[in-house]
């Protein structure tokens, strides 16, 4: 899919009308997937929509019942024959708890031999901010700290593929933003990044490119600025001078829906309306020759989450119907 | 331009070698607390007990060998043995290895460990030569402790056997050794249900229980009367055949057989847990057991091992009864009054009779039933005859009422005359000791044709 999109990139990933099913549930209904080489690609979409069996799948913990899936250049012919250099975590960091930090990494890195490309233990643990902790048991550490340990486990193997599902669940903005630069880093010295959410905020800053998926099916797939384009309507919050006139002139403007009025708006300011780019084009002019100051006019979600929003809710009503 | 795929330099990554696989599960293994606790207390406990017991006036005459724990160091360790066959294997193989699997599927890391390994095969075999070896520390560290603590605590004297002859010091050590080896066949066998209990269950808490709960009934199985190819072809036979490495001829049949069917066992249930283990699809988050997959793969390929093997031990011995019968209860009766009234003279009168001199020969009933009787029970009564030594025609005669347990264990209580069996004590010229013929234990083999038969 869009391959005319990525032309003239090295792909890290090629997927093509890939399913699994596991029993009578279909998890994976002909995904086509490609990832560039040395980009950090977004997985978004909701919760059971199909995300952890598509990075299990690129782990090569199980191949697809039907279609193509090549990882690094090979194809994936049976399971745990992924290429080297391709690591990460899908349901979590598999840590133990009866291990400190770095007896975790210890243990993995014993696993490699000494002829494996592994990285230094401290240096990894720096990078993830956790040398503070490293002589300290697991099973006292935050989700937040797993998360990052899990992050440094996969560094160690100085992946050329990380696949990483819901990397940012319990960490706090200081750990989000920490993440961000490893994974940024990561992608700069020419690895391929994977990584699913169920928020498309937490991949917003970071992608390049995103796939959504929906029950199983993918919905999008391309650059986060071709989601942003495509052109749906979002909510805006509109504070004016004049809240009555303004919210008189906005209702009569076409293309705007006034869907929220100046008593549920937060601190009591403006009101909501839900337009395309366009109409609000048209409504600010309206406004201005009225008199009226315009003083904030906020998108109440990101156009990403909006849109990503409108194609998922689409795709689960299709599934439903 | 079309895109193109990352230029191929790229190859399968090899798969990590089993060593590394078993270190790292050992390590895991070893950082648990409660392993780490186990370890020490096998190491310490038993040497503690046996050298504090040692020490006491009453002794647990009703354990096996407990009565001699005054007379020899030796005892000490095999009352361990008897005690940890019954209560603590079972319970450190539940510790070990009913969670080696399990614990993954708890802690959420089986993808984890996949993808680094990338070989369940290798994995599987890590993990069970992972939780043999800490098992093997801990029945050694039992061993070790249990001999230490008697022999520290009483010393090294020759042992009682269980048909009442003497073992040196030496035999009594190499056969104590034996004993503890003999001991891991069926050690294996549960530590087999438990891994099988670990990958059938998944995170289910019933799989860390398994080989502690199997443990259990089969040891109470082994109360119940059955026959005698039943009873051999259940595993926890083998935790009590050991008792006939201490009888003169050695019982080496049960001891084989009770190996043999725990070594099945064992084999059996690690083949099913294997083979359902590399069939398990890990993408898929569903794995905590189901009714059929237990039937499947663990209740029915075992119910079929003891069918097997209850049919050929049927057919080899042609046994079908509880293997106590009437003449094989006097024959060892005999030998083991012979033993030990050897003993008693030697204690009392420095006299060295031989067996042959005594010509010892027992008569039983049971429940009053004086012809073909047989079966376990506690109203065994019998006669012991034999002939006084240095004295023309005369013949000695003892009574004794017999408790026969139905695994073969019996214990003979004393019942007349006093001067032979009626006092707990004797008094000797080197002081007061305990009567041999006042109460023993002996041990029928179960697998042995009637002379009759």
């Amino acid at each position: 899919m869009r391959m005319e999109d990525i032309a003239g990139n090295h792909l890290a990933v090629r997927a093509r009308g890939i399913t699994k099913c596991f029993d009578d549930v279909v998890a994976l209904d002909a995904v086509d997937l490609d990832v560039v080489a040395g980009q950090i690609h977004g997985l978004v979409g909701p919760n059971g929509a199909g995300k952890t069996t598509l990075l299990g799948l690129l782990l090569g913990l199980a191949v697809p019942d039907r279609g193509s899936l090549e990882i690094l250049g090979m194809p994936a012919g049976r399971a745990l024959a992924a290429p080297d250099g391709v690591t990460g975590f899908v349901d979590g960091p598999g840590l133990y708890p009866a291990l400190t930090a770095r007896g975790n990494l210890a243990a993995l890195s014993a696993l490699r031999g000494p002829g494996g490309q592994i990285a230094d233990i401290d240096e990894v643990l720096a990078q993830v901010g956790l040398s503070d902790v490293a002589g300290d048991r697991v099973r006292g550490f935050s989700l937040g700290m797993r998360q990052r340990l899990g992050l440094a486990a996969a560094l160690l193997t100085k992946p050329r593929l990380l696949v990483l599902d819901e990397p940012y669940n319990g960490l706090d903005p200081a750990g989000k933003k920490h993440v961000h630069g490893v994974l940024a880093r990561l992608a700069a010295d020419g690895a391929t990044v994977v990584l699913s959410s169920h928020r498309m905020d937490d991949l917003e800053a970071l992608c390049s490119e995103v796939t959504i998926v929906s029950t199983g099916r993918v919905v999008f797939s391309g650059p986060l600025g071709k989601l942003a384009d495509e052109g749906r309507e979002i909510d805006y919050r509109l504070v004016t001078s004049d809240q009555q006139a303004a919210r008189q002139i906005a209702a009569a403007t076409p293309g705007i829906g006034v869907i929220d009025d100046a008593g549920n708006a937060p601190h009591g300011e403006g009101f909501a309306v839900r337009a395309l780019l366009p109409a609000l084009d048209e409504l600010v002019p309206r406004l201005v020759q009225a008199g009226i100051a315009v003083r904030g006019l906020t998108p109440l979600v990101s156009p990403l989450e909006a849109a990503f929003l409108a194609l998922t809710e689409q795709q689960e009503e299709g599934s439903s119907r | 331009m079309t895109a193109t795929l990352i230029p191929s330099q790229t190859a399968a990554a090899a798969r990590v070698p089993v060593a590394r696989v078993y270190r790292f599960e050992l390590v895991k293994l070893l950082a648990q607390w409660r392993v780490r606790l186990l370890i020490l207390a096998c190491w310490i406990g038993p040497g503690i007990a046996v050298a504090v017991v040692s020490q006491q006036t009453s002794l647990p005459a009703d354990t096996l060998f407990g009565r001699w724990m005054h007379a020899t160091g030796w005892a000490g360790a095999l009352v361990v043995l008897g005690f940890a066959g019954n209560w603590v294997l079972p319970l450190i193989t539940s510790v070990v290895a009913g969670d080696v699997f399990s614990s993954e599927d708890r802690l959420g890391t089986w993808r984890h460990l996949l993808v680094a390994v990338r070989s369940p095969r290798r994995i599987f075999i890590a993990k069970a030569s992972a939780s043999l070896s800490v098992l093997f520390v801990l029945v050694a560290g039992m061993a070790v402790s249990g001999i230490a603590g008697g022999i520290a605590a009483i010393g090294s004297r020759p042992l009682v056997g269980l048909d009442g002859h003497l073992l040196s010091p030496g035999d009594a050590f190499g056969n104590i050794l034996l004993a503890w080896a003999c001991v891991l066949a069926p050690t294996l066998a549960l530590a087999a249900i438990g891994l099988l209990g670990s990958v059938v269950l998944g995170r289910s808490p019933i799989g860390l229980l398994l080989p502690a709960f199997a443990g259990i009934v089969l040891q109470l199985a082994q109360a119940v009367p059955m026959p005698a190819a039943v009873r051999l072809a259940l595993p926890s036979y083998a935790f009590l055949s050991w008792n006939g490495l201490f009888t003169s001829p050695r019982q080496l049949g049960p001891l084989l057989t009770g190996s043999a069917v725990s070594l099945a066992w064992a084999v059996t249930a690690t083949a099913m847990a294997y083979l359902l283990f590399v069939r398990r699809d890990f993408t898929s988050t569903a794995n905590d057991g189901s009714v059929r997959r237990v039937i499947t793969f663990g209740i029915a390929p075992l119910a079929g091992v003891l069918a097997v093997s209850a049919g050929v031990l049927a057919g080899v011995t042609g046994s079908t009864g509880a293997g106590l019968e009437q003449d094989k209860v006097q024959v060892s009766l005999a030998t083991a009054f012979g033993h030990l009234y050897r003993l008693q003279s030697s204690e009392l009168y420095h006299l060295n009779v031989t067996e042959a001199q005594l010509r010892v020969a027992a008569s039983c009933t049971k429940g009053g039933v004086a012809s073909a009787a047989g079966g376990p029970g506690n109203d065994w009564r019998c006669a012991v005859s034999w002939h006084l030594p240095g004295v023309n025609d005369a013949t000695g005669q003892a009574i004794y009422q017999l408790d026969v347990n139905p695994n073969g264990r019996y214990v003979a209580d004393g019942d007349g005359p006093q001067e032979v069996n009626g006092y707990f004590m004797l008094h000797t010229s080197a002081g007061d000791t305990p009567n041999p013929l006042w109460q023993f234990d002996g041990l029928v083999d179960l697998l042995t044709p009637t002379s009759k038969g």
